[in-house]
């Protein structure tokens, strides 16, 4: 290969690739103009399909849902909610976490891809560094909401206070709300970081003045200076490096709140690896069943290409098994442990008064995804979004079905049973309504994919970078 | 910006508009923009630049170009110690928070732990230092690139909009020794790059 023998540092000449490409990233003859004018003019200039219109409109329409839900919350109290006494978490817990592994495929794919020189990410890490924000919004209302008097939200920090009361740090409750606030806190820099060169660019195409306005303010000046851009790269190159420790901890730290309590089934070594492989399972499979409807509206295939949705499969077929792998060892754990409650609860789990959800969780997550070893399906956009809308269902019941564990365990005295109520499920499909709501309104405002990126991500005889990307510009 | 340096335009290749011999005070460049149209040739030019002894200047580009940064003689950044520095902060803090917290401000006995119980404080303490050194990274970015700054000479630069784009800018600044010496020779040379068009840009 050419690039082997060329000093460090030196770039290959115009029209050589700095690896062979077996897949090329942009279909089509782009440049810089006519990557920034598909990708711009989304935001700038395009009348808006039929397409956002439905689901912008059902997403604000279930966001008027959460609404009633709240104020009949804040009213009543938690108690208009299907939680008792073993099952206090309920759906609360199940939708924190459904949502906050959703939004871990976001930082995955921004972060650890572009550390592993993964360039198929570049198209669609703006989109998911969004679904991230928009994800722990919905996951961090559900904790505040299930506190019962949430305007005290703020008792979860370290302040000073008359009562002299300060936390408690060796529970993992206090962990995980310094884990979420950092990680909202964290990804929204990146994002933010990600965005201020694509608003710039943005700021100097906007034909409108309140564009020009919104946009120029918002990119703080960016006049795209190498001294600039070499401090950006250094800095997006660490943000990088610091989010993969990260999105690994926060998801830890959420499996910690069941793992490290003594209830059976709960208090396994397995769960933060576990929790972290469901949460990637479950986002990939969100990021697909959002970029395929949008691509199609926009006409964006040339950048979210069929290759994209292949890798995508990939990774959801291969974060599938890791997950089925978790089921396998609790069910092992607990007959091979020889503890009477560990096996117990593992039979009541799968025929139970629950077990219709462990069957469902596990149809949804182990057998459909099956489907995707067929390169067929995997470039079939009816197959993807069918499966990862079945993924997206089966890890919201994994979840279900750890919290449901609670209706049973050591002492008979102490079972119960749980049901949800009509405000559990309004509560829910609100959370839905405001992702999709700040999400098209995203796509609207925003660009949805890095203009930047996407810019230097072009052959360099088309005028980009040749492939290269951030982190090898920053020393 | 220099504000003692307040040199005065060239007379003759003044972009249209700008001509303006009635105002009281003269016009003041900020420098000479050349603009390019792939990166390669900025870079050459920035080489040249830099080759002829020109230090105040800097480059613009749609997407990183790492050799222009080189060119310029800024081959390496300082956000990497600045946002070690402000993670090590984070991590610190958080950590002695608490210790302080649990083991003097309010202790409190969990089944028999000890008050100082470190181990339970390391996820903590590991969350404050990614936040502190993102949030380092963030606020150290915009402050020392003197961002965020809505004004700035260059826009002045009809051409210049398309740095966002698809061209690629040199600027050689006007407080550039050099070019005080001599703003006609530097006018010259500049044109001698082989740039797509060359301009003079006022304060």
């Amino acid at each position: 290969m050419a690039t082997a023998e060329m000093p460090p540092g030196t770039r290959p000449p115009a029209g050589l690739p700095l690896e062979p490409e077996m897949h090329p990233l942009v279909q089509n003859e782009h440049t810089l103009v006519s990557v920034g004018e598909a990708l711009g003019s989304v935001v700038l200039t395009r009348k808006h399909p039929k397409g956002w219109w439905i689901g912008f409109l059902a997403g604000f329409a279930m966001l008027q849902i959460l609404g009633i839900a709240v104020t009949w919350l804040f009213y009543m109290g938690v108690g208009i909610w299907g939680i008792n006494v073993p099952v206090a978490w309920g759906f609360a817990i199940v939708n924190f976490v459904w949502w906050i592994g959703i939004g871990h495929a976001g930082t995955l794919i921004s972060a650890i891809l572009l550390l592993l020189h993964q360039k198929w990410r570049t198209s669609i890490n703006r989109f998911s560094e969004a679904m991230t924000i928009f994800a722990v919004m919905c996951a961090g209302l559900f904790p505040l909401l299930h506190m019962g008097r949430p305007w005290f939200f703020y008792w979860l920090y370290p302040f000073p206070n008359v009562a002299g009361v300060w936390p408690q740090f060796r529970s993992p409750l206090t962990w995980d709300v310094f884990a979420v606030t950092t990680y909202f806190t964290v990804s929204l820099v990146f994002w933010y970081i990600g965005l201020i060169p694509d608003l710039a660019s943005l700021r100097d195409a906007a034909q409108k003045r309140w564009q020009r306005i919104v946009y120029g303010v918002l990119a703080l000046g960016w006049r795209g200076s190498a001294i600039h851009w070499r401090r950006y790269e250094k800095v997006y190159l660490i943000l990088a490096g610091i989010s993969t420790p990260l999105v690994l901890s926060v998801h830890t730290v959420v499996s910690f709140d069941f793992a490290v309590s003594i209830v059976p089934l709960w208090h396994a070594t397995i769960f933060p690896p576990f929790f972290v492989a469901g949460a990637i399972f479950s986002g990939f499979a969100m990021v697909v069943a959002l970029v395929i409807p949008v691509r199609k509206w926009y006409g964006l295939q040339d950048f979210f290409t069929d290759h994209h949705l292949d890798v995508c499969g990939k990774v959801m077929l291969a974060t599938g098994m890791l997950v089925c792998y978790g089921y396998f060892s609790e069910f092992w754990m607990g007959w091979y442990g020889h503890s009477l409650y560990e096996w117990g609860t593992t039979i009541e789990r799968m025929f139970g008064r629950y077990g219709w959800s462990y069957w469902c969780l596990l149809f949804c997550n182990l057998v459909v995804p099956q489907l995707l070893w067929s390169r067929k399906v995997r470039r079939s956009e009816s197959w993807l979004l069918i499966i990862s809308v079945f993924i997206l269902i089966g890890m919201w019941f994994e979840r279900y079905v750890i919290v449901i564990t609670l209706s049973r365990e050591y002492v008979p005295a102490a079972w119960g049973q749980y049901s949800p109520t009509l405000w559990d499920y309004a509560t829910m499909i609100g959370s839905l309504g405001l992702f999709f709501t700040l999400f098209f309104l995203f796509i609207r405002y925003l660009p949805m994919i890095s203009i930047t990126e996407m810019r230097e991500l072009l052959p360099r005889k088309q005028g980009g970078g040749g492939g290269h990307s951030l982190m090898e510009n920053a020393p | 910006m220099n504000p003692h340096v307040t040199t005065p335009a060239i007379p003759g290749i003044l972009p249209g508009g700008h001509e303006t011999h009635s105002e009281p005070a003269a016009p003041v460049v900020y420098g000479l923009l050349a603009e390019f149209a792939t990166s390669d040739d900025l870079v050459a030019a920035t080489q040249k630049a830099k080759a002829a002894g020109y230090n105040h200047m800097d480059t613009f580009s749609p997407y990183p170009v790492g050799e222009a940064a080189d060119a310029l003689g800024y081959t390496k950044s300082e956000m990497g110690p600045v946002m070690f520095i402000g993670g090590l902060t984070g991590a610190c803090s958080g950590f002695l928070m608490e210790y302080w917290c649990n083991t003097y401000g309010y202790p409190l006995n969990v089944g028999g732990r000890p008050y100082f119980s470190w181990p339970s404080f390391i996820p903590i303490t590991f969350e404050m230092m990614v936040l502190t050194t993102a949030l380092t990274g963030l606020f150290a970015l915009i402050a020392l690139c003197g961002l965020p700054r809505l004004n700035h000479p260059l826009f002045n630069s009809k051409a210049f909009d398309r740095a966002t784009k698809d061209r690629f800018f040199l600027c050689i600044e006007a407080e550039d020794p050099k070019y005080q010496a001599d703003p006609v020779a530097t006018l010259a040379f500049v044109k001698d790059l082989h740039s797509l068009s060359v301009e003079e840009v006022m304060e």
